[in-house]
Formats: structure tokens, C-alpha cells, sequence
């Protein structure tokens, strides 16, 4: 469950914003969470709830947007879209792809009061 | 609560007893999540660098011989300065175990944890102080999914595998095999005894990081460890060069 640590992560720098940011509520986080970044994101939101209590962020909503994953054959170089690691590349069939995005585990944005 | 004069809802305040609007703004953050992690993971990593340290973070399954290979690896290792950190969620045996080889060890227990991180790593290095030019020994808890997103500042992530476990354990657990730079095949004494495909377990691990160097090794017989050694030789040179040579 490394899930509730990271939320532990978001609530430090959510606090640390507040205070240099001066609002004293959040109603909205916006989560990256790449489909690769080996985060599950329902164990997420479950983990956010929990930790996020007695803080600015207690309650907000939030939003994960998981844009897709991108990887480069190695063998000829094409960019494409990947589900997994380990796929071939869809143009030569032949090289593996190597992750260029994907796995980003960001706060994007907050709505704050 | 909604405001009973004009119905806005969240965001009023009363200031000086009178009704006021605060309308809610965004804040572009773009922060990533892992950045304290990897703070601390970066200030271990000058550390070791400065100080010659060669840090490795040995990952696996639980009961995959992690503890077995090191005290066999410390053993052949003999001379060679060594530190070790061992992480476990509960008890001190492993540490024990490896303090008996007259190595220096620190147990993290995790308590409910289910991975080392950096800043738990950068107390455990404090205590151990590991001597210039050693190497580090990171035992993480036995868990291939949650240490492979932590980066503890180590030269190279140890991938150990055990025979037993299936050929399978590399699509199974992609992140971690991802993750990693060296994956031990562990208890190569038991391949006689198993019905085990061992050019496809190499085949599995090679999907996932094509990159990914393999040694396989028995900790009980001693298989495979003078090629371990040597790898961890290269690895320690690597990092002593100076960065122009590279």
C-alpha cells in the first residue's frame, strides 16, 4: 500500500503550499498519475480521503488524469502510444519499446480559497 | 454551508462582520509527488559519490535468499569494507545475521511500511557511516511491487530472484524488473530438482528492460558469485572514475 505514503507526499507539499500561498482551503486537486507509474488509482482516492483529513486539503475532490504512455523503438526509432512495457514496436515489429512517458506522478493544479 | 443571503457556497468569509466573497482560483502546481523522496535521494547519492561509497538496493519477493546471498557475498567479499542496511517491517533477525559475518548493520523496521525510502536510508547511513570507498549493501523489504518507485540514492537497483518462483515473475511484476539494472537468478542448485525454463525466465526479464544484466548464482554453493563479485568490482570502478573519463 505505498499508495497511503504518497498521499502522505501530496498532503506535505499541499500544507507547505498553503503556507506560502496563504489559502486555507482546498476544494479540487488535480492529480497526473501515468499509466505506467506503477500507482493504482483507485488506491489512491481511497488513501487521499484518509490522509488528507485534518488538513487545508480535508475533503477536496479529486481529479487524476492518467494522458497516455510513449515509447520509442529501439530498433527503428518510431514514437508511439504503449499499454505496456514490454509491447513491440507497432511499426517494424521487431524492437522493443523503451519508455519516454508515462510514468509521472504529479499535483497539477489546486483550486484553493 | 451555503450563504443564506446569496447562495454562494464555499469560499465566504465574514470580515469585520460583514458578508464577503473569496471566489476560488487555481493554483498551477505541475509538483511531482515523489519530489521529497527523491530530495533526500539525492543528497544520498553526493554522499555515497563523494565519499567512493557503492550503494546497491537488493529488491525481491519475500524469501527469494536475499538475506543467504549477502551473508555468502559478505563472506567472499572478506576484506573489503562493507556497510549494510537491512529493511524488514518487523524484527531485528536479519541485521543479526548479518552483524554475525562481523559486518556493520542497521535494521529499518518499517512498521507497517511496505518499502525503504530515502529519508529513512539517510538516517540508517548516518548511523552506520559507512567508510570511503566501502560498499553499501541496501537489503529493502521483501516486496517486488512498492520499493521499485522509491529511489533510495543507490548506484544500482539488484533485482533477486529465486528459481522457484515462476518464469512468469518479471511480466507479473514489470515495474520492478523495469527498475533495475542487475537481476540475481537465486538457488540455481534447485534446478535440477525443478521443472523450470530458465531461457525464459531470461527471455521474460529481457521484455521488460532490455538493458538488464543476469547472473544466475546459488548462494549455497557458491555458483555464480565470483561473476556477482565482479560485476559489483565494475560497478564500484564505474563510479569512481572521474566523470571526464566517462
Amino acid at each position: 500500500m505505498h499508495e497511503m505514503s504518497l498521499c502522505e507526499s501530496i498532503r506535505e507539499i499541499i500544507q507547505e503550499q498553503s503556507r506560502a500561498d496563504g489559502f486555507t482551503k482546498v476544494n479540487r486537486v488535480w492529480l497526473e498519475v501515468g499509466p505506467l507509474s506503477c500507482v493504482e488509482p483507485s488506491a489512491l482516492r481511497f488513501g487521499f480521503d484518509v490522509v488528507m483529513r485534518g488538513s487545508v486539503a480535508e475533503g477536496a475532490a479529486v481529479e487524476i488524469t492518467t494522458p497516455p504512455a510513449k515509447a520509442r523503438c529501439l530498433a527503428c526509432g518510431t514514437t508511439a502510444t504503449i499499454q505496456q512495457r514490454y509491447e513491440l514496436c507497432p511499426n517494424c515489429g521487431v524492437g522493443p519499446m523503451d519508455m519516454i512517458q508515462g510514468d509521472a506522478l504529479k499535483i497539477s493544479k489546486l483550486e484553493v480559497v | 454551508m451555503m450563504c443564506g443571503i446569496c447562495g454562494c457556497g464555499e469560499g465566504q468569509v465574514q470580515i469585520d462582520g460583514k458578508h464577503h466573497h473569496v471566489q476560488p482560483r487555481e493554483i498551477a502546481m505541475e509538483r511531482d509527488i515523489m519530489s521529497k523522496n527523491d530530495g533526500y535521494a539525492g543528497a544520498n547519492r553526493d554522499r555515497f559519490r563523494n565519499a567512493g561509497v557503492l550503494a546497491l538496493n537488493l529488491v525481491s519477493s519475500p524469501g527469494a535468499g536475499k538475506t543467504a546471498l549477502l551473508v555468502k557475498t559478505l563472506q567472499m567479499l572478506g576484506k573489503t569494507p562493507c556497510a549494510v542496511i537491512e529493511g524488514d517491517q518487523q524484527t531485528a533477525n536479519d541485521a543479526d545475521r548479518i552483524r554475525a559475518t562481523g559486518v556493520p548493520a542497521v535494521q529499518i523496521n518499517t512498521g507497517k511500511g511496505c518499502h525503504l525510502d530515502a529519508h529513512m536510508v539517510g538516517h540508517a547511513v548516518d548511523d552506520l557511516a559507512p567508510q570511503p570507498g566501502s560498499l553499501l549493501f541496501i537489503e529493502n523489504v521483501g516486496n517486488l511491487v512498492c520499493p521499485a518507485g522509491f529511489d533510495l540514492g543507490e548506484a544500482h537497483k539488484v533485482v533477486v530472484l529465486s528459481v522457484t518462483e515462476g518464469e512468469d515473475k518479471p511480466l507479473k511484476y514489470p515495474d520492478m524488473f523495469a527498475a533495475a539494472d542487475l537481476v540475481l537468478i537465486n538457488k540455481a542448485d534447485l534446478i535440477p530438482h525443478l521443472e523450470v525454463d530458465m531461457d525464459l525466465i531470461l527471455a521474460n526479464a529481457h521484455k521488460i528492460n532490455p538493458r538488464l544484466d543476469v547472473i544466475i548464482v546459488s548462494a549455497k554453493t557458491g555458483m555464480g558469485m565470483q561473476d556477482w563479485l565482479g560485476w559489483i568490482q565494475a560497478a564500484h570502478a564505474k563510479l569512481r572514475r572521474p566523470a571526464a573519463a566517462e
